[in-house]
């Protein structure tokens, strides 16, 4: 064997989506959910890098390219909105912004608990 | 020595993505984002691709990791607390997420045979004059909507962070 | 093997002369502020002060190494680390010199050359903003953290017109290898990059120079290192061997950035004029001149503390401009003089408006940075496009 074989890169690959997944799903804190969300960009260049390599061709690394500059205009935007939500609401925790929560107020009282516990609140 | 230098780089990516995950404080997950970010690097040069390479550390790893930086420390953003989950959430998340790694490690062994190999310097196409040729091109028109889309982001950026004036 | 064995070498001594010099800069560097300010500068610890570096490494050695209270451990641990390995990192790429024949074959002066040499220069001044960051954030202390976060923020601020004032001399060299771009300007002075036609990049050289000052947190922009403000900075909580380290990085940052200046713009290790017009004999005569100045004084009746040093230089001197005399050695040293010479001249540019000039507010800086040198630069860049592609080759 005189190299790395393709499919090890690739699965790499799935590696790292599928932790940025994880991170993305299971973290209450905005910046740590973002931060997932760039190593799941992260592992799709990854992936189109290894493919611009099997096709012998240029295009997939400019394909990452660009993923990395919408990743850099996403990540700006979104720190400025993240920043906005502390200083309106001082939490960083994503289960507390609920305050455009859609919550039809139950019919039945003894539902109303676990309404509330949800997070709506009138 | 390619094998040697892909499992150093590729153990040292996944054990710094489990970290980001993991970490309580955001910092320590911002610092194990750039271990992430450097590793790949390093992997995009042996893939041939260079330009991508120093691009990657510049952009991603030099600035975008800088705003974070900037952000965690500026909100001063401490430890997450330990919240609940919903059950399904405990019970099914990670054994969901471990199912969704194997189906796609095996369709990719499947699809990619294993005579593809990876060999260092073979593809010499990852200069910037082939990547500068055909940025401007074939994908002149995405490059064009890249620079609109920047400075709708700078413009957005700027008006949601700034003070009010009163 | 060999090609390991000769790398191995090349970096030693490349890392060994980078270490001189920087102790070395320091004394230049208080001996030129102090002339400038009238006073004499080390005097006392060998012959005017020459063993004041070391002196002062002893020092930084022996105190006392803090780790403040609740700090986080390892990024303070990793702050200076980080900073001194990114600052000799980048003189791996910079060209001293044509290719040479050594004992262990032919081999280029430079220690190695990757086709995107430029590239790798500006990660590397990009990843020198978290160390900054990291040493504000790891002290825990506040005006660590403004200091760094302002530093930061100035370093990042200034990285846009550096590149942007490095990527016009690209357009004419045609490729971003730093010996590709050091081969175009060779000849003579004409060929600099500074005054090269199509597009003589004088502007750009002010700009590449004026952003390079604020990477290295130099004065006119040392606000957040300066001692009467915020309590130095970024780097208040550091002592000993971590504190040296920081200033072993900014000294490595400015001979690194002079380094790159003078490969971009001023023509590398290419003499002034050309070999045909006599430049070989330039160096001899430069430390025969100083040999002479230097005996001349030395042997003054009044000047008795310098009777024995004083003369010993001249003579050193003297050594060095028959050496330069010699053809066998001419090959190595002659372009090495000068690229010393040049990228020499740049760092006491930096020293001399170091004594010479006040610093600017943090607003000023952020605005002359946003306001001015960004429009101007893509300015330089555009004017540099439209005049290599209506003009040249």
């Amino acid at each position: 064997m005189d190299g790395v074989p393709l499919s090890w890169f690739l699965i790499l690959s799935a590696i790292l989506f599928t932790l940025g997944v994880a991170g993305f799903l299971f973290r209450r804190n905005l910046i740590t959910m973002f931060m997932s969300i760039e190593l799941m960009l992260n592992g799709v260049n990854l992936s189109f890098i290894a493919f611009a390599y099997k096709l012998d061709q240029v295009d997939g690394q400019l394909f990452a390219f660009f993923v990395m500059v919408v990743a850099a205009a996403e990540a700006a935007v979104g720190l400025a909105i993240i920043l906005t939500v502390f200083k309106n609401r001082s939490t960083r925790a994503v289960d507390e912004v609920t305050s455009m929560k859609y919550c039809p107020r139950p019919v039945n009282p003894q539902r109303i608990a676990e309404w509330s516990l949800r997070g709506c609140n009138g | 020595m390619e094998t040697g230098l892909f499992l150093l780089f590729a153990s040292i990516a996944v054990v710094c993505g489990v970290n980001v995950v993991v970490q309580r404080h955001p910092i320590n997950s911002a610092i194990s984002l750039i271990g992430v970010m450097g590793s790949l690097a390093a992997l995009y040069l042996l893939l041939g691709a260079e330009f991508m390479a120093a691009t990657q550390i510049v952009v991603y790893a030099g600035a975008i990791m800088v705003l974070f930086l900037f952000v965690i420390m500026l909100l001063n953003a401490g430890e997450e607390p330990k919240g609940g989950r919903s059950w399904p959430a405990r019970v099914l998340g990670i054994p969901l997420l471990i199912i969704f790694l194997g189906v796609m490690s095996f369709l990719i062994q499947r699809m990619v045979p294993e005579t593809d190999q990876v060999v260092f310097g073979a593809f010499l196409k990852g200069d910037p004059k082939s990547i500068g040729t055909l940025l401007f091109s074939k994908y002149l028109l995405p490059f064009e909507v890249t620079s609109v889309l920047i400075l709708v982001a700078i413009l957005g950026a700027v008006v949601l962070a700034r003070k009010e004036i009163d | 093997m060999n090609f390991f064995l000769l790398s191995a070498l090349k970096a030693a001594v490349v890392a060994a002369a980078l270490l001189t010099t920087l102790a070395y800069l320091q004394w230049i560097e208080r001996k030129v502020i102090a002339h400038i300010q009238l006073r004499m500068g080390p005097y006392r610890v060998g012959p005017h002060g020459l063993l004041q570096p070391v002196a002062d490494v002893i020092k930084l050695l022996t105190k006392e190494d803090l780790l403040p209270s609740h700090a986080n451990r390892f990024l303070f641990l990793l702050a200076p680390f980080l900073a001194v390995a990114l600052a000799l990192t980048s003189i791996a790429v910079i060209p001293f010199g044509p290719q040479v024949d050594t004992l262990a074959g032919e081999t280029y002066m430079q220690l190695t050359d990757i086709n995107i040499g430029i590239l790798f220069l500006l990660a590397i001044s990009s990843l020198g903003v978290y160390a900054v960051a990291f040493a504000g954030w790891a002290s825990n202390n506040k005006y660590a953290l403004l200091g760094s976060l302002r530093a930061a923020a100035q370093m990042i601020s200034y990285e846009l017109p550096l590149a942007l004032a490095l990527a016009a001399p690209l357009l004419m060299a045609g490729s971003l290898s730093l010996r590709d771009i050091a081969m175009t300007q060779s000849g003579h002075a004409g060929n600099w990059m500074i005054f090269q036609m199509p597009a003589p990049q004088i502007v750009g050289f002010l700009i590449f120079l004026i952003s390079a000052f604020a990477e290295t947190n130099r004065i006119p922009f040392d606000l957040p290192e300066a001692e009467n403000e915020l309590v130095a900075g970024f780097h208040t909580e550091y002592s000993s061997l971590k504190f040296a380290s920081f200033f072993m990085a900014e000294y490595a940052n400015m001979i690194t950035i002079a380094a790159i200046t003078t490969t971009v713009f001023l023509g590398s290790w290419h003499p002034v004029f050309p070999v045909e017009w006599g430049s070989n004999f330039v160096p001899s005569i430069i430390f025969a001149m100083a040999g002479a100045l230097a005996l001349y004084h030395g042997l003054n009746f009044y000047r008795k503390r310098d009777r024995m040093t004083l003369p010993v230089f001249a003579v050193a001197f003297f050594g060095l401009a028959l050496l330069f005399a010699i053809p066998a050695v001419q090959t190595y040293l002659l372009p090495l003089f000068w690229f010393l010479a040049k990228t020499g001249a740049l760092l006491f540019l930096f020293i001399w408006v170091r004594g010479t000039m006040p610093r600017f507010r943090y607003d000023q800086l952020m605005q002359f940075a946003w306001k001015f040198l960004f429009p101007l630069s893509v300015v330089n860049l555009l004017a540099t496009a439209f005049l290599v592609a209506v003009f040249g080759e």
